[in-house]
């Protein structure tokens, strides 16, 4: 009953969403009132409804209703809560309405929230989200209905694939669904400004927040998946240019270029055509990662074959936006004038060179992602494009842009000298080369990348630490004035200091784990002890253990440092017995410095383990910056000065005086 | 969406990490190459997983055939060739530079440098002060009058 009441759901939201997208759009052009007034209701009367028919499909994971065929395939009545209420989204139809969830939820935000918002703007916005929405809609109806019933249901669920019972990964796909689904408003916000034929300062600053947001989303997501897979997938890689990830990487690329191009818009009224192709292009990666990971067209071509219709589907509502608004694009964008002119060296031109390098990049990963596919059709030839390719393709651009980055973001606008910036960078730069030298004498052997990472890694934390050291103490005011500065400083300034410093954090993590990761495999018998690096671990023994729905091998390691103790590990090996399934769970000292990370394998014929340990230093910066990342556009959100709540006028009023 | 890639690796094979301490060389330096090589080739029935992050037993199989190649002192592209001539290109993670595979390596760059001449061009014309009329609409000088009026 609830079940089909869910459905019910479902479907008036759908035609509510139909009504949203006609009917304000129509309203705007046409100057009637009160038919744009009616996105603002239709908005929230979707959400509601939606909420309703996610309600009803959780309700029915949670009492573990097996007469719902996607609940018998995907839970199972021993199953934590935790999981049976993450097992709604584990699949592909829950996690499409999912998706639908957010996208309403996004609508109904603008629309409670969006006062400050011109009236047609703000309808057309909402049309063109409705629209966005109505397609996913019918796409969950017709091909992936999550309400189906079985009619023979089992006495018993097929249980959730144990990999997906973590709370990293239960929490990885709504994280990267409130990013990609919150590029919609990007979206929807470029095409309506496209319809309206103008584009200024004000509406650089209302999609500001949409896309903050979203952007810390998409960051929060992938930094979750990439952990989740460091500690899960038992050999502690994280990051593997699968083309699932590539999926979440390129809308993160392009969203990042869009943050930065938009604040050119907003500051300067320049870039505008260039700021809403890049508002296009964010959200039609979105779909193309959506198209990826629910077609499986990359996994194999023939997977795609044998059940293309729902491939077929979001491909046909890929073309059907991203065409449409290309097209829209190119009959209006000739109309969004720039304004502002500025030299060669100056913000707008480092923020031109962050928009190239980030764009070429992603056009890399785009290419090197489907080029097995168009190698297939066109050539005939069945090739792998795997991380090996990646790390030379990719890599050089990351390097060029954190090079430039701190420089970039100390010229002033309109126009500057790379001298005059690079002043208040010296210090910044000598300290840099210092940390790369000295990475450079710690390794014995190794290759560059160390020093080289180190070197960029303190070049963009004390290059954005001085230019943020400026900002604070305006040249004039003491410490004890600066610190009082600090809790002033717009939360744009923040924003931006933290989240350069993050990325040099990251950069940090990843080339010191590449580079100095110290390995050892080996059979040991329980009771024997080796060395890993400047540690001893001692293998004292294995155990049975029972779980909830799982059994699993468990064993003890103490790990010590010259004859200090430092801790104990337990990895372990779980058996899944209603899935069938095997798990490795690393066991994980985790500390700022470095983790020791054990996994325990398959037992040997002599009656020893095999165990797998490393000694992975400052890995935990990788994630650390990704945090520090996803702080600072939730600095930059709360900046006052883009108060979403604030109305028209007083803002109008600020800019005026 | 990592998970899903992970539900459809497990069809293939369980997790956990690879090379197993029997298939260790003696020889470090050998050893290493091995690893090297290893990280270059594609676990044939895995999901995106190279031979040295993969426990199925092909890719097991796969790492001691590299081995016992390099203990017969083989060179690496000796190797691959090998490799390939048994599986096919579709092996290698890092594509050959034959044929139409240039052009992947060279996209990059390529666009890298239409990019910088485009970029290049638009900074330049945006260096002259744009010639164009007042932006402001004639309704929107209205409010704006009237908001100074205030």
């Amino acid at each position: 009953m609830v079940n089909e009441l869910g459905h019910f759901a479902l479907i008036a939201a759908f035609l509510v969403s139909v009504v949203q997208g006609i009917v304000p759009m129509v309203g705007a052009g046409k100057g009637w009132f009160a038919w744009a007034q009616a996105a603002v209701p239709c908005a929230v009367v979707q959400f509601v409804l939606v909420a309703t028919s996610f309600a009803a499909l959780t309700a029915a994971f949670v009492g573990s209703d097996f007469s719902v065929s996607l609940v018998a395939g995907n839970s199972h009545a021993a199953k934590p809560i935790l999981y049976k209420i993450t097992g709604v989204w584990g699949n592909h139809e829950g996690s499409m309405l999912l998706w639908v969830l957010i996208l309403s939820a996004f609508g109904a935000a603008a629309a409670l929230f969006g006062r400050g918002l011109p009236l047609r703007l703000k309808a057309r916005v909402l049309a063109v989200q409705a629209l966005v929405g109505c397609a996913f809609y019918a796409f969950i109806i017709f091909s992936s209905n999550p309400f189906a019933r079985l009619a023979s249901p089992p006495f018993n669920g097929r249980d959730l694939n144990p990999l997906l019972q973590d709370p990293g990964l239960a929490f990885h796909p709504p994280f990267l669904y409130l990013g990609y689904v919150g590029l919609s408003m990007s979206f929807s916000f470029a095409v309506a400004a496209l319809i309206e034929g103008k584009i200024d300062a004000a509406w650089a600053r209302w999609v500001r927040p949409w896309t903050l947001a979203s952007w810390m989303f998409l960051t929060l997501g992938i930094a979750l998946g990439s952990w989740w897979a460091y500690y899960e997938l038992g050999w502690g890689g994280w990051w593997f240019w699968d083309p699932v990830e590539n999926a979440s990487f390129m809308p993160w690329l392009i969203a990042t270029a869009l943050l930065h191009s938009a604040t050119v818009v907003e500051k300067r009224e320049s870039l505008k055509s260039w700021t809403v192709l890049l508002a296009i292009l964010a959200f039609s990666f979105s779909l193309a990662g959506t198209f990826i990971v629910r077609s499986g067209v990359l996994t194999s071509v023939h997977a795609f074959a044998t059940d293309p219709a729902r491939g077929v589907f979001i491909l046909a509502i890929l073309g059907l936006f991203t065409g449409g608004a290309l097209l829209l694009y190119s009959l209006r964008s000739a109309q969004l004038l720039a304004k502002g002119a500025f030299s060669a060296t100056s913000r707008e031109s480092a923020l031109i060179m962050n928009n190239l390098l980030l764009v070429v990049a992603t056009l890399v990963v785009f290419i090197g992602t489907f080029w097995p596919l168009a190698a297939e059709l066109f050539f005939d030839r069945k090739l792998s494009v795997g991380p090996p390719f990646f790390e030379i393709a990719f890599t050089p651009f990351m390097v060029a842009l954190a090079a430039i980055l701190p420089l970039g973001a100390i010229l002033p606008w309109k126009r500057g000298s790379i001298a005059g910036a690079a002043r208040d960078l010296y210090g910044a730069m000598a300290v840099s080369l210092a940390c790369g030298a000295l990475a450079w004498s710690l390794q014995t052997g190794g290759g560059m990348l160390a020093p080289i990472g180190f070197t960029l890694a303190s070049w963009l934390v004390l290059g954005s630490a001085a230019d943020f050291a400026r900002r604070a103490s305006g040249g004039r005011a003491g410490v004890p004035g600066s610190i009082a500065r600090l809790a002033g400083l717009p939360g744009a300034i923040w924003g931006k200091f933290l989240a350069h410093s993050g990325l040099g954090l990251t950069i940090l993590g990843i080339a010191s784990i590449t580079a100095w990761e110290v390995e050892d495999i080996r059979a040991a018998m329980p009771g024997s002890r080796y060395d890993l690096g400047s540690y001893s671990v001692e293998f004292i023994g294995v155990r049975e253990l029972q779980g909830p729905n799982f059994v699993s091998i468990a064993g003890e390691f103490n790990v010590s440092s010259g004859g200090d103790f430092v801790a104990t590990l337990r990895p372990e090996k779980r058996f899944y017995t209603a899935a069938g399934t095997q798990t490795t769970e690393a066991a994980i000292d985790m500390g700022f410095m470095r983790d020791i990370y054990i996994v325990i394998g398959d037992r040997q014929p002599d009656g020893g383990y095999a165990i797998r340990s490393y000694v992975k230093p400052l890995a935990n910066w990788i994630w650390i910056g990704a945090l520090f990342m996803a702080a600072g556009a939730l600095a930059s959100l709360f900046d006052r000065r883009y108060r979403v709540g604030i109305a028209a006028g007083a803002s109008a009023r600020a800019r005026i005086a | 969406m990592k998970w899903l890639a992970v539900a459809l690796s497990l069809l293939a094979a369980t997790m956990s990490a690879a090379v197993e301490p029997g298939e260790i060389l003696e020889d470090p330096r050998l050893e290493a190459r091995a690893r090297e090589i290893s990280s270059n080739l594609r676990c044939l029935i895995c999901r995106n997983e190279s031979i040295d992050d993969s426990n199925a037993e092909l890719a097991s199989d796969l790492r001691r055939i590299v081995r016992e190649q390099l203990r017969n002192g083989k060179d690496d592209s000796d190797i691959y060739d090998f490799v390939v001539d048994r599986y096919g290109e579709f092996v290698l993670l890092r594509p050959n530079l034959k044929g139409a595979n240039i052009l992947l390596y060279a996209s990059g760059p390529i666009i890298l440098l239409i990019g910088t001449a485009l970029c290049a061009l638009y900074i330049r014309q945006r260096r002259k002060p744009s010639r164009q009329k007042d932006a402001l609409r004639d309704d929107e000088r209205e409010r704006l009058e009237q908001i100074l009026g205030q």
